[in-house]
């Protein structure tokens, strides 16, 4: 059973959300977009979507340190195990609150406004309830885990990030994420389960975070024959 | 030198009746999809007025453009790159959709399905936003022919500085129609807007377009542009502009906005221009001083020297020629009569106006006097200030002397004309006023009043050698970027392509002709997938099941 929840499904959604990238690109390229409502209400997204999305980058930077930097890299720079806690707790606690509190802004939006809410596909829904989810979850690590230590003293830095580096290796050692309290495999699950919906949603806007904009000229000229696909020499069908 | 051939319009104001023929032919033809309801690349404004979306030029207010920073650099005014980025999570100015209008029909189906009742039954507006009841409160022409003045009109941007001289009362003030396209700027600071890089300009002419399979809906695009033409589409959530009906342009027609104008008021040709220039003509300090530093942008294609560049950059012959017939070069650089709308944007604007000698010649009328003499007119321009200032206000950064001439050419020619029609002897003096000579007033009457379509559009065409890859005529593969180019895909991908026009036309039929939003019942084939809106699970979305064997 653990083979199959920490080696089979996370594979699984791992491929989903690879291929299924690749598949959308290909594809959809026209539907790969914020799919913004701003122009319906301006009021409301003006706080909740920047509280949301910069909590979001804080929320994901974390992750990325807490779980790709192994613990012998922090103690060989001399960061003790007290001082990475208050700042891992701290910091994920400020970026978690903004994102929440931006994400139940925005769902209230999207709920009350009339504009809004018919503009919601079923799919936005699937996807709210999974981020949802998986925030709440993270929060509750975050609280119950590491404040109030509930149900004994975790360090996720000794099973879950190990787990989650020899997933990444193609290496899996599912007894590590076996052994993690009940909030940290659930919160693992609905991320994995957020990974693989996620080409199929709008949150495939995060992979055109147009960093180019800074280096880029102005104005871009395009000729008519550089349209892709339009360069190749014409021949007559038979 | 670095020639470039752009696409351009003018447009005669003293013709235009105000019809809104153009906006609702362009509107048939490229935004009556969902999404889009509220979108008009082509409109028309009554002005003084508000325009549409509401005061968009009260750049104070909206961001829009580029300024001069005091080191003498351009910069957008909404904001440099980084602060744009910054700002992506809420776009601090974009238009709400109350700034255009809530786009919305009418219940139709009441009418039709009413039982027989005492009072008529109602078809009451619907928003095609929520579906709910609502009032219908604004418009993209709400304050049309000055209506409701004393409360828009006299809000409008234009008027301040002179709102105490300027009068709305019906009987004492004047007016005029301003129809509006997407400019296709030589500084597009909608382009710079674009954190995607979905927005370009196209090389060989000019024509500003949103690649709409790069475009993420960042909306970047909408507050950068000050004439607040690039629209979000908010169904399919990418942004959506006036194309310069590029589809037409390429074969040679002219764009639907032109082609249908009742007034013939649009003259459509190519410019050639010195791409090197922009820039510093842009960024030029005095913003009076930057109608005449665009017009030096401009190459004037009978310069052996300029056709001779514009051959080395691969502009074809044909394209040279063109520019030289081109009546948009006759009308901004050899008669001068053509302005461009709000050179103080620094976008370097390409859709020029004549200004409107009507306010002045109204007003001559209405004392009494004879209209069309030239010491009349001529005088009147003189003591009639505020049509001038306001004029000045829209096409010259607030410099009236420009207007001042261009009106006193316009007069002339009226005058002039007069003579000659009532075959009187010509006064050659009159010509010499404006700085003219009579062959050349002649010839601008010509072209502003009896111009043939020929003359008026000389639109030069793709080139052959590029055909197969032109919209109307693509006998390219469209899948063929996948890799593919085989013809026999299944769905949408499959036959040979449909050129752009050819499937607007045949969507905006099935729509005239279907019951339903979504569905046509007479078509029970395919469904569109771009064309379909998202609601409901229309016939031929699917392929059909197999019948199954009842019992």
């Amino acid at each position: 059973m653990d083979v199959f929840w920490w080696v089979i499904v996370p594979y699984l959604c791992l491929a989903t959300f690879v291929i299924g990238h690749v598949w959308r690109y290909r594809y959809d390229k026209f539907g790969w977009t914020t799919r913004s409502s701003q122009l319906y209400e301006n009021r409301l997204l003006r706080l909740g979507s920047p509280l949301f999305h910069f909590g979001m980058l804080g929320v994901v930077g974390g992750h990325v340190i807490g779980l790709l930097v192994p613990r012998s890299w922090t103690d060989a720079i001399g960061i003790d195990d007290h001082v990475y806690h208050v700042v891992a707790v701290v910091g994920g606690l400020v970026a978690g609150a903004m994102a929440l509190v931006g994400m139940v802004i925005l769902i209230y939006r999207r709920r009350t406004v009339g504009p809004v809410f018919s503009a919601t596909t079923p799919m936005d829904k699937v996807m709210y309830a999974f981020l949802g989810a998986a925030i709440a979850l993270g929060m509750w690590n975050t609280i119950a885990g590491s404040i109030f230590t509930l149900g004994g003293e975790y360090n996720y830095r000794e099973g879950v990030s190990v787990w989650y580096r020899s997933f990444l290796a193609f290496t899996p050692d599912a007894s590590l994420m076996a052994d993690a309290p009940l909030g940290f495999r659930l919160h693992a699950l609905v991320a994995f389960g957020l990974f693989a919906l996620w080409p199929f949603t709008r949150l495939v806007h995060v992979f055109s975070a147009p960093i180019g904009y800074l280096t880029r000229p102005y104005i871009v000229y395009r000729s008519r024959d550089a349209r892709p696909g339009r360069s190749t020499p014409w021949s007559p069908r038979v | 030198m670095r020639v470039m051939a752009q696409m351009a319009m003018v447009m005669n104001l003293d013709k235009c009746i105000g019809c809104h023929t153009c906006s609702v032919t362009c509107k048939q033809a490229w935004t009556n999809r969902t999404g889009t309801e509220y979108v008009w690349f082509n409109n028309v404004e009554t002005r003084p007025g508000l325009g549409y979306p509401r005061s968009y030029e009260d750049q104070d207010e909206w961001q829009g453009g580029w300024v001069r920073k005091p080191n003498g650099r351009l910069a957008l005014r909404s904001g440099g790159r980084i602060k744009k980025l910054l700002t992506i999570f809420s776009n601090p100015k974009l238009p709400s959709i109350e700034d255009y209008y809530e786009p919305w029909t009418y219940d139709y189906d009441t009418l039709l399905s009413s039982p027989q009742t005492d009072t008529f039954p109602v078809a009451r507006p619907k928003s095609l936003l929520t579906g709910a009841d609502m009032n219908v409160e604004w418009s993209a022409n709400w304050d049309d022919d000055l209506g409701g003045s004393q409360e828009h009109a006299a809000r409008d941007v234009m008027l301040r500085g002179i709102e105490d001289k300027v009068k709305l009362e019906f009987e004492q003030t004047f007016m005029f129609y301003l129809p509006r396209i997407c400019e296709h700027c030589l500084n597009p600071s909608c382009a710079a807007s674009c954190p995607s890089g979905a927005i370009y300009k196209r090389a060989e002419d000019g024509i500003v377009l949103v690649d709409q399979d790069r475009c993420r809906g960042w909306r970047m695009c909408v507050s950068g542009c000050p004439y607040k033409k690039v629209y979000f589409n908010h169904k399919t959530g990418k942004a959506e502009k006036c194309t310069f009906c590029y589809p037409r342009v390429e074969v040679g027609i002219p764009t639907v906005c032109s082609e249908t104008c009742v007034g013939r008021l649009r003259y459509l040709g190519l410019v050639l221009y010195d791409a090197d220039k922009v820039l510093e003509a842009a960024s030029i300090e005095d913003e009076h001083a930057l109608y005449d530093a665009q017009r030096s942008c401009f190459l004037d294609p009978h310069d052996p020297a300029v056709r001779a560049a514009a051959a080395e950059a691969g502009i074809p012959a044909d394209w040279i020629e063109a520019a030289e017939r081109s009546p948009v070069w006759r009308l901004i650089n050899e008669y001068e009569v053509a302005l461009p709308l709000h050179p103080e944007y620094r976008t370097m604007p390409m859709v020029w106006y004549i200004p409107p000698l009507s306010p002045v010649v109204d007003a001559v009328k209405d004392t009494g006097e004879d209209a069309e003499d030239r010491g009349n007119l001529f005088a009147a321009i003189d003591t009639l200030r505020i049509p001038v200032e306001y004029l000045a206000n829209l096409f010259t950064a607030g410099d009236t002397a420009p207007v001042d001439r261009v009106l006193h050419k316009l007069a002339a020619m009226r005058s002039y004309m007069r003579d000659l029609n009532l075959g009187r002897d010509v006064d050659d003096t009159i010509p010499a006023s404006v700085g003219m000579t009579g062959e050349q007033l002649y010839e601008m009457f010509r072209l502003l009043a009896i111009a043939k379509y020929d003359e008026r559009y000389v639109i030069p065409t793709a080139h052959a050698e590029q055909a197969h890859a032109l919209e109307e005529l693509a006998t390219d593969c469209p899948v063929s970027e996948y890799g593919g180019g085989q013809n026999d895909l299944f769905g949408e991908g499959s036959g040979y392509p449909t050129p752009v026009a050819v499937e607007n036309f045949r969507m905006l039929q099935e729509r005239q002709t279907s019951d339903t939003l979504a569905a046509p019942e007479d078509k029970g084939r395919r469904v569109n997938l771009l064309s379909w809106d998202g609601k409901g699970v229309p016939d031929g979305l699917f392929p059909p099941r197999p019948e199954k064997e009842r019992s």
